[in-house]
């Protein structure tokens, strides 16, 4: 594969992400409106994918739910990193009491599935944008804190660091000058691998009726809504599943192309497919 | 082996679980005194029937729910320990029972899953590592790359329209029949098995490289005694050490197919109990599945043992 050629893919994917993220701008009706007059039609040209069991546009509700379900899941993703990524660090870095604690949680958490995780916290919690936010939170940001902690104690005991501390160096210039350059490769090719997990996670909460509640159009809870009508019109199933499947796809594959860019050494790598 | 090599991590493993199960007491005691809604005003069913302040204390104290926390975490930690959780809100019936009833499915359901996912393992794994680079490789690629991005449960929907209602040849929900495990046990070991396949594929591939198969091979030994006793043995340890991580997944993924499809098993009780906020089932729900899951991670790591005798080698030293 040509260098070139990457660049395309790459290009074509986050073009794809981009639409997502204006994609309600894109809708041409309100994926709201309830319209019994044309109830669970097929394609036609005033409804591009047809209608669904209250005739609201699938296609307007297809594009707005992009924000929902992929908005959600980088929303996410990000509290994730910004919570995970300085507490490995800093759990990392002064070791003793604050790093035993720390990883007493991080080994329960990562004790329990986040599938298990997520559903009870957010059926607990109720359900809604903010509380499906607090349940991918509470199950993501233990890989990010394991990552890097285990990153600062492979560097904490080369020479060079030994030499910066004697030099004078203080923790917070140690850290940000010497750790944050080793942990950001590796961070980033476990986030973009999590991407597609998260929104997998995220379609499957609101399936389940514990995450966004309709009307509002999350994929999942679309399939979820249009479930006892399957049989009558398949495209009530067939598009969300298809838009959640192409998102996660490509968003696994953009990882992959770069896990490939990065320079991650080999035990970084194990380290991340492990963890991810 | 040495007993005493055994017995050291025994004791660690022993530790470890009383530890987790008490943190798992502590989450699930936790979660109720957290949990928004108040139990009284709802045994009550204070929006139908008119009771006075005086009432709601007397069911208070009769409850102990204006004892100190620990005493009431002491009482809750005693009934755990003989496995009663009370009874269910929604049935009435035992939450020990309900949750015994339901948890032979789960098993079923997570056992037929792991072998179907064993057997597309090798056979895919296998393949793509004995033809590598091939049109055969690029096909277990694009098998692995679907698998872990389709939705379960969308998987699990369409097998249903295409071999339930279209088809007519297995049923759409339940498991009145084995046929029944059928649609549910695809639907999850496709999106499990990616993962294993990537890694048998590429553990094969870098086995065969290794000197001690060279070696072999130059000894004149046949390529399939090379396979099954030297490649083989060697790839089974990363794919045991993935196997561990992965577990979880394959339990929350039979919650969300359980949900597909109706299967009254563990998953589907929990999140019925979740949604009527039926606590003493959620409370049974995460320490029997935490401690379920502990048991199986046992399981995972001493069978990684017996496959790398350089780890309870390693283990022994440290003790």
């Amino acid at each position: 594969m040509t260098k070139l050629k990457i660049d395309w893919g790459v290009a074509a994917v986050l073009l794809l992400l981009g639409v997502l993220m204006i994609g309600p701008l894109l809708a041409p009706q309100d994926p709201e409106l309830v319209d019994l007059a044309v109830r669970l039609q097929g394609p036609s040209s005033a409804h591009l994918l047809g209608t669904d069991n209250l005739g609201r546009d699938i296609l307007s509700r297809v594009l707005t739910g992009a924000q929902v379900t992929v908005g959600l899941s980088l929303l996410a993703l990000s509290l994730a990193i910004l919570i995970g990524v300085p507490l490995g660090l800093v759990s990392g870095w002064i070791g003793g009491r604050f790093d035993w604690v720390i990883m007493r949680i991080v080994d329960t958490f990562i004790a329990l599935p986040d599938y298990i995780v997520a559903i009870v916290l957010s059926g607990l919690l109720g359900p809604g944008f903010v509380n499906m936010l607090i349940a991918i939170l509470a199950v993501k940001w233990v890989g990010y804190t394991r990552l890097v902690r285990s990153l600062v104690l492979q560097e904490k005991t080369r020479d060079y660091l030994m030499i910066s501390k004697l030099a004078g160096g203080s923790n917070s210039r140690i850290l940000r000058q010497h750790m944050v350059p080793h942990i950001v490769g590796p961070t980033l090719a476990l986030a973009t691998m999590d991407i597609g997990k998260v929104i997998l996670l995220v379609a499957s909460l609101s399936f389940i009726g514990m995450g966004v509640q309709p009307p509002s159009p999350e994929w999942g809870a679309m399939l979820n809504d249009g479930r006892a009508y399957f049989a009558q019109a398949p495209e009530l199933m067939v598009i969300p599943g298809l838009a959640i499947f192409i998102v996660v796809a490509s968003a696994s594959w953009l990882g992959d192309q770069l896990m490939k860019r990065f320079t991650i050494s080999p035990e970084d790598e194990r380290m991340t497919s492990v963890l991810a | 082996m040495r007993p005493a090599t055994w017995l050291v991590p025994l004791g660690k493993w022993v530790a470890q679980g009383i530890g987790f199960f008490f943190v798992l007491t502590i989450i699930s005691f936790l979660i109720v005194q957290l949990a928004p809604g108040d139990a009284v005003l709802s045994m009550l069913r204070i929006d139908t029937v008119a009771v006075t302040q005086d009432e709601i204390e007397a069911l208070r104290n009769e409850l102990g729910l204006n004892d100190p926390a620990w005493q009431q975490y002491v009482r809750f930690l005693g009934g755990v320990l003989q496995g009663d959780f009370g009874a269910s809100l929604m049935t009435g019936k035992s939450v020990m029972g309900e949750l015994s009833k339901a948890f032979p499915y789960t098993l079923m359901l997570a056992g037929a899953t792991m072998a179907v996912v064993i057997v597309i393992t090798f056979v895919l794994g296998g393949l793509a590592a004995r033809f590598r680079g091939s049109l055969v490789d690029k096909g277990v690629a694009a098998f692995c790359t679907a698998g872990a991005a389709v939705p379960t449960f969308w998987l699990g929907l369409l097998l249903i329209d295409l071999f339930a209602v279209r088809l007519h040849i297995l049923p759409s929900s339940g498991m009145a029949t084995a046929a029944g495990l059928v649609l549910p046990t695809v639907a999850l070991a496709i999106a499990i098995a990616p993962p294993y396949i990537k890694i048998l594929r590429n553990s094969l591939i870098e086995a065969s490289g290794r000197e001690f198969v060279r070696a072999a091979r130059a000894r004149g030994v046949t390529e399939s005694v090379i396979f099954g006793k030297h490649t083989l043995r060697d790839s089974l340890i990363p794919l045991v050490t993935i196997l561990g991580v992965s577990l979880g997944s394959l339990l929350g993924g039979t919650v969300i197919v359980e949900v597909t499809f109706g299967i009254p098993g563990v998953g589907k009780l929990a999140v019925e109990a979740l949604a009527r906020r039926d606590y003493g089932v959620i409370q049974a729900f995460i320490i029997v599945v935490g401690m379920a899951i502990f048991v199986i991670n046992l399981l995972v790591d001493l069978s990684y043992r017996a496959l790398d005798p350089s780890i309870s080698l390693k283990g022994a030293e440290r003790a």
